[in-house]
C-alpha cells in the first residue's frame, strides 16, 4: 500500500459533514477483542505475536463483510509513516512506537474502518463516523465484529464478557468516543464546570489525540469509562446523552457571543487568517488555535467563502509527518515552523480568503 | 493528600492512619465510596467539615482488605503470571487469568466499573449454541410428554438451524 496516495484524502472524521457538524467533529467507536487460545500480547512470545497476526490477517482477507480492509504491517513501516497513520487517527501511539515484534493495522480507503493487530489487545476494531453518528457507528462496528467473529475464536467468559489484557475495558470492550470542538465555552470559560459535571458521571474528557493528550485547538473527546456491566446500548445512549447538553452549552455560549460581542469576534477571525496567511513560522500548536478560530467563524457566519473541510484539510496538512510527506523532507522542529509557515500561507493565497 | 480513593479511584476526601499488626496502613476513600460502606452516615457527611466516622465500619473495612497476604502469590496456570505482578504493572497475562484471579479481580472489576457481570453482547456462536440448546430442551420436554407434532417441528427446526452455520 502506497501511504502517500492519502495524503490528499481527508479520512473520514474530517470529512466535516454529519449530524449536528457545527460543533461535533467526528464519531469513534472501538471494540476491544483477544483470541482465546494465545497470551495476551504483551505475555505473548515474538512467535505467538507472529501466530497471532496471520491469523487476523486471514480473518480480515477472508471475512465477508464490507468494506474491504487492506492490511499493513506497522513493525516494518519507517518512523514517518508511522507518525503519519497515528496523525490520521488510524493507529495509536503505542501501536506505533511503544509496542514491538508483529503488529499492524487493516484500514478501508475512506479510512472509516481499522483492526489494529497486536496493540494492547490482540484486535482493535474501530470505526470512524464524520459529526455524530453513536447508532451507525455501532451499527457498522457490530457488522465488522459478527464477521471477524465468524473466523476466530475470541476470549469471552459466561460471567466477565469479552476478556481484554486490561480489566478497564472487559465485558463490552467498547470505548465509544465524539470529538467536540468548543471554542465558545472556551472564551466565556464554562468548559471547566461541563467537565467537572461530566467526571462525576463517569466520562472522560481526553485531548485530540487520546490518553494524556492535551486538548489543543478547542477539540475534546468524551468517552465512557465504564465497559461492563451495561449493554452498548445503554453505554451509547448514556454518552449522547451527555453529548447534547454540551451541544445546548456551546451553541447557547456561541449565540451570546454574537450578540455581545459580535465585531470583536469578527476581529479575532479576521486575525487569525491574517497571522494564518502571513506567518514566516508557525508552530503547530498555534496554527491548530487559529484554525479554532476560523473554524468558529465559519460556523458563525462571520467570514464567507471558506468552506469547513478547508479548515480540516489545513489542519491535517500543518502536522509533523503531513508536512514532511507534502514536502518530501526531512524536517526538524524549527524546519517544520518554516515549512508549515509557507504551506498555510500558499494555501490560504490559493484560496483567497486573506484579501 | 493527593491520594485517590481505593475503592473508585476518585479524588479521596477521607484519609486515615491505623496500625494494624505493627504495620502502619493507610487508607484513603472518597465520599462516596466512604458512605456507602457506612465509614460515615449519610446526612451527617454534610453536615460538618469533619464528618463523624463510624469505627466499627472502618476496622472491618481494613481487616476485610487484608485477607489477601496470599492473593499476591495467586500464579495463573496457564500463562504463569502471578497477581503481585498484575497489579505492579495493570496488565492481565491471558485468557484464563480472570478465572485464577477471580477471587481478587470481582472486587477490583466493583470499584472500576461498579459491576462484576457482563451485560452486553454474546459472540454470534454463542448466541446459537445457546438457542440450540434451549430448543432441544424443549423437544425432549415434547417428547417426554407425548407431544409429537410439536416435537416434530422442533426437530425440523432444530436440523434447520445446524445445517445453516
Amino acid at each position: 500500500m502506497n501511504l502517500d496516495s492519502l495524503l490528499q484524502n481527508l479520512g473520514e472524521w474530517l470529512r466535516g459533514t454529519g449530524a449536528e457538524s457545527d460543533v461535533v467533529v467526528s464519531t469513534r467507536i472501538r471494540l476491544a477483542r483477544n483470541l482465546a487460545d494465545v497470551p495476551f500480547t504483551t505475555r505473548a512470545s515474538p512467535a505467538q505475536k507472529g501466530e497471532i497476526e496471520g491469523r487476523v490477517r486471514e480473518a480480515i482477507a477472508r471475512a465477508d463483510h464490507t468494506p474491504k480492509l487492506d492490511y499493513l504491517s506497522v513493525a516494518g513501516l519507517p518512523p514517518l509513516d508511522r507518525l503519519f497513520l497515528v496523525e490520521r487517527q488510524l493507529i495509536s501511539r503505542e501501536l506505533a512506537n511503544a509496542l514491538d515484534g508483529p503488529r499492524g493495522v487493516a484500514f478501508d480507503p475512506r479510512e472509516s474502518v481499522s483492526v489494529m493487530v497486536n496493540e494492547e489487545d490482540h484486535l482493535r476494531i474501530q470505526v470512524m463516523r464524520s459529526g455524530l453518528a453513536l447508532d451507525e457507528a455501532w451499527d457498522t462496528i457490530d457488522k465488522v465484529d459478527d464477521a471477524l467473529e465468524a473466523r476466530l475464536s475470541y476470549a469471552y467468559h459466561e460471567r466477565f464478557g469479552y476478556l481484554t489484557a486490561c480489566p478497564t475495558n472487559v465485558g463490552t470492550g467498547l470505548r465509544a468516543s465524539v470529538m467536540l470542538h468548543l471554542p465558545a465555552l472556551g472564551i466565556t470559560k464554562e468548559i471547566e464546570k461541563l467537565f467537572r459535571s461530566l467526571q462525576k458521571i463517569n466520562l472522560v474528557v481526553r485531548g485530540l489525540y487520546g490518553e494524556g493528550s492535551r486538548a489543543s485547538g478547542d477539540l475534546y473527546q468524551i468517552s465512557n469509562q465504564v465497559t461492563l456491566g451495561k449493554d452498548e446500548h445503554t453505554l451509547l445512549v448514556e454518552i449522547r446523552e451527555v453529548i447534547d447538553v454540551a451541544l445546548k452549552y456551546e451553541r447557547r455560549a456561541r449565540q451570546a457571543l454574537l450578540k455581545e460581542r459580535r465585531q470583536a469576534e469578527q476581529d479575532r477571525v479576521a486575525r487569525a487568517i491574517g497571522t494564518l496567511g502571513s506567518a514566516t513560522m508557525i508552530t503547530s500548536e498555534e496554527t491548530m488555535e487559529l484554525l479554532s478560530a476560523v473554524r468558529l467563524g465559519i460556523h458563525l457566519n462571520l467570514i464567507g467563502d471558506l468552506p469547513p473541510t478547508t479548515v480540516n484539510q489545513l489542519f491535517i496538512h500543518s502536522q509533523a509527518a503531513h508536512l514532511q510527506k507534502l514536502t518530501g523532507q526531512v524536517l526538524d522542529g524549527e524546519e517544520r515552523n518554516a515549512a508549515r509557515a509557507k504551506y498555510l500561507r500558499n494555501r490560504l493565497r490559493d484560496l483567497g480568503a486573506n484579501k | 493528600m493527593n491520594n485517590p480513593c481505593h475503592f473508585c479511584g476518585q479524588p479521596a476526601t477521607i484519609h486515615y492512619t491505623s496500625l494494624l499488626k505493627k504495620k502502619k496502613v493507610q487508607q484513603h476513600l472518597c465520599e462516596r465510596c466512604a458512605r456507602e460502606k457506612g465509614v460515615v452516615s449519610g446526612e451527617a457527611a454534610e453536615a460538618g467539615p469533619v464528618p463523624p466516622l463510624n469505627l466499627q465500619a472502618l476496622v472491618q473495612l481494613i481487616m476485610g482488605q487484608h485477607p489477601a497476604a496470599d492473593a499476591a502469590s495467586l500464579k495463573c496456570p496457564a500463562c504463569g503470571l502471578k497477581y503481585a505482578q498484575f497489579r505492579a504493572d495493570g496488565r492481565l497475562g491471558c485468557a484464563h487469568d480472570y478465572d485464577a484471579f477471580r477471587p481478587t479481580l470481582e472486587p477490583l472489576l466493583e470499584r472500576i466499573h461498579r459491576a462484576t457481570a457482563h451485560a452486553g453482547k454474546v459472540p454470534r456462536t454463542r448466541r446459537r449454541r445457546a438457542e440450540l440448546d434451549d430448543l432441544r430442551e424443549r423437544l425432549a420436554a415434547a417428547v417426554a410428554a407425548e407431544r409429537y407434532e410439536d416435537a416434530a417441528t422442533l426437530r425440523d427446526l432444530i436440523r434447520r438451524k445446524e445445517g445453516a452455520g
